[in-house]
């Protein structure tokens, strides 16, 4: 008798009689007469857009150089009364410099779910952002740390460095390694089905801060 | 051969339970409501980006290859995946696919699953299944959670509880959410932030304690074996990440071939579905990764008919749906009969299309099916793969035809046809929404129908085209700003 995947395959192959057989897969014809990328402006109109277009999406954006960093970071976390702040293994070490009095939880890989659940907020850096929709993605590198990081804490900040910025999400799939667990994350987690009446959080972090470091 | 399961207790007919639904004022209402809301703001969003027919082109031609070199792309497919640490599975239909999983769960000594919104599971009726094994399955996207907690069947395939308002839903939570864990909170009242936050500690507690999850994917990627779940709430991302066993029952056609590939389908999903710029999360996994994520990855591959739909060459073209429901939203029969008048998991003119392919003409139900359209054309405007759906359905009538006079599967079909055409005032709507650069319109429709239409000649297209009144209608503001956040189809 054959087994499921034998009769998969074979009922695919009877299903393409029609398809001449010695056409290849690339004989068939896909043009890709689209745009590698919408917005060509400098990288200062592109950061700019990227900046609309999470606001937009109802993520809070703050804009500051690298030496800022540290005292945006502190602000941001005290106003919202964090504590406890998890951060990935390999965090720039002078990000939470200036944060005092909020107790630092270094993931080593012991971090659990529900020890994430009580930490009030995550720092994480990021792999790409991509302008065009307003989109941030992680690719669990260690200065962004394993996906349950970025997910469970109800508060959420993101640092952009201005390199990691790009038009597209044509551009930023080739930059991107398949191999690795990616998020793709646009604002905050939302939705609209009660009555079509957007509600932001359910289960991701209910609040996004996206903090663009500038050159 | 076993009868196709496509996951929904059948409606003897379409105009019967078309019917049904139309004496239903409050679910005419909400349907309405959505259906509208959704639509104007796709326009928008689309209207974004200068080179949406290059994009709809180029996604159409990309699916068309995947389908017919589709035996290449599954080995390929299945070779990346255990490379990466995942085991595939193969299931010729509903049948196979619910014992591998029942199977797949029961071996990690567990009996409870939390699962993500996907339309194969709802199609092989997993949910059902599991609990005749003696495990229960919960769903975690909110509408679905309200469609379970409901006791109730999705009637959208991007908002499934749309026929739900929020008072309804309140009472549904407070009524139910206790039977099946966290109970919800005292005094809760019917604003939907509230809902959301009931939903959201209802759910927390299932997540963190999940050993297995079920999903599905919108995408898979045979050259690198990487799978693509695209959502707005989250719960996909707890599904895919905290639990240890991750099992995803896709269905063969979801294939693309490339990495490079994504780029067109992440950027016409999100805009086509939920009319957002890009959709909250997209999770993107391949097999397992050390020390991230399931240890255990498990990928079922899902035939369930479409092979059959695959063999039909002017049929073929429903197979390279995205499930992304924007022909729902434009559709005047949809809007008028409802999500469950389509008797399974996909309702809306790709419903239409795609069940009957699925399971075969042979019962009045899906022979009536291809019948539940005026060919008004509005769907295969805005498919964002350029499914010609008329084309399809009258393809399809044809056939239906084909099974003979008298036969009870043609006369539903031709009670079908005249519910959908016997109202003036739809009708002329329907024909005003037709577009004269459709390159399909016959002057009289085949079987069932043509008995209606030797009498009565279809109606004249008129000057205007879909596409002109939609521009000159619907606008198209510069910006897609805010959108209904939702999920796309899986
Ligand atoms: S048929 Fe086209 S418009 Fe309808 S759900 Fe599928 S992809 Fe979307």
């Amino acid at each position: 008798m054959m087994g499921s995947r034998e009769l998969v395959l074979a009922r695919v192959r009877a299903a393409l009689a029609d398809v001449p057989r010695d056409e290849a897969p690339e004989d068939f014809p896909v043009d890709r007469d689209y745009l590698d990328a919408h917005a060509t402006g400098s990288p200062a109109e592109v950061a700019d857009l990227l900046a609309d277009n999470l606001a937009d999406y109802r993520a809070v954006v703050h804009r500051c150089s690298a030496a800022e960093l540290p005292g945006l970071l502190a602000r941001l976390l005290a106003e919202h009364r964090s504590g406890d702040v998890a951060v990935p293994p390999a965090l720039p070490g002078d990000w939470l410099a200036d944060s005092e009095g909020v107790r630092v939880l270094t993931d080593d890989g012991s971090l659990t779910a529900s020890r994430l659940d009580r930490v009030d907020s995550v720092v994480t850096a990021c792999a790409v952002a991509v302008a065009e929709t307003g989109t941030i993605v992680l690719d669990a590198k260690p200065d962004q740390g394993r996906r349950l990081l970025s997910l469970v804490p109800d508060h959420h900040i993101c640092v952009v460095r201005p390199e990691q910025v790009v038009a597209s999400v044509a551009q930023a799939l080739r930059r991107l390694d398949p191999s690795r667990p990616l998020t793709w994350i646009s604002g905050p987690s939302a939705t609209s089905d009660i009555e079509l009446d957007r509600v932001e959080g359910v289960h991701g972090p209910r609040t996004l801060e996206a903090v663009l470091l500038a050159d | 051969m076993t009868a196709v399961h496509l996951g929904m207790p059948a409606f003897p007919s379409f105009p019967e339970a078309a019917e049904a639904a139309t004496t239903d004022a409050q679910l005419r209402r909400n349907l309405r409501n959505a259906t509208h809301t959704i639509r104007d703001k796709r326009a928008r969003a689309v209207a974004e980006l200068s080179d949406w027919a290059g994009l709809r082109a180029a996604a159409a031609a990309i699916k068309n290859r995947t389908l017919r070199h589709l035996d290449h792309y599954l080995l390929q497919l299945e070779e990346a995946v255990t490379k990466a640490g995942g085991r595939v599975h193969w299931a010729i239909d509903a049948a196979d696919a619910n014992r591998i999983v029942a199977e797949l769960v029961k071996a990690t000594g567990e009996t409870h699953v939390v699962k993500v919104k996907s339309m194969a599971t709802q199609e092989i009726g997993l949910n059902e299944a599991l609990a005749a094994e003696g495990i229960t399955a919960y769903e975690t996207d909110l509408a679905e959670l309200i469609v379970q907690l409901g006791d109730d069947r999705p009637s959208h395939i991007l908002v499934p509880a749309i026929h739900r308002n929020r008072s309804e839903i309140r009472e549904i939570f407070v009524r139910a959410m206790g039977r099946w864990g966290r109970a919800a909170p005292d005094g809760l009242t019917d604003r939907p932030a509230d809902l959301a936050e009931a939903a959201r500690l209802h759910l927390r507690e299932k997540f963190l304690s999940a050993k297995v999850a079920v999903s599905g994917a919108n995408f898979m990627v045979a050259e690198t074996g990487t799978l693509v779940v695209v959502e707005s709430e989250g719960n996909g991302r707890m599904c895919l990440t905290l639990p240890e066993t991750l099992i995803s029952v896709v269905g063969i056609e979801k294939i693309v071939p490339t990495w490079q590939d994504l780029e067109v389908y992440l950027q016409l999903l999100p805009r086509s579905s939920t009319a957002e710029r890009m959709n909250p999360y997209t999770s993107t996994w391949t097999g397992t990764a050390e020390g991230d994520g399931p240890r255990e990855f498990h990928l079922v591959l899902l035939d369930n008919g479409r092979t059959g739909a695959l063999a039909d060459q002017v049929g073929r073209q429903a197979l390279r749906c995205i499930r992304c429901s924007a022909c729902l939203n434009v559709c005047p029969v949809y809007e008028r009969a409802g999500g469950h008048a389509y008797g399974s998991a996909y309702p809306g003119p790709i419903g239409a299309i795609l069940t009957p392919q699925l399971r075969g003409i042979t019962s009045a139900l899906d022979a009536s099916l291809p019948y539940a359209s005026s060919l008004c054309g509005a769907c295969y405007e805005v498919c964002p793969v350029a499914i010609d759906i008329p084309e399809v359905l009258v393809h399809l009538r044809e056939r239906v035809a084909e099974t003979g006079k008298g036969h009870p599967a043609e006369r539903t079909a031709m009670r079908a046809a005249r519910w959908v055409l016997e109202d003036p005032a739809r009708l002329a709507r329907a024909q005003r929404l037709a577009t004269r650069a459709r390159r399909f319109r016959p002057r009289h429709l085949p079987g069932p129908a043509a008995a209606w239409t030797d009498t009565r000649e279809v109606p004249r297209i008129p000057e205007e085209s879909f596409r002109d009144w939609w521009r000159r209608t619907q606008g198209g503001g510069p910006r897609a700003g805010g959108g209904p956040a939702g999920k796309g189809g899986r």
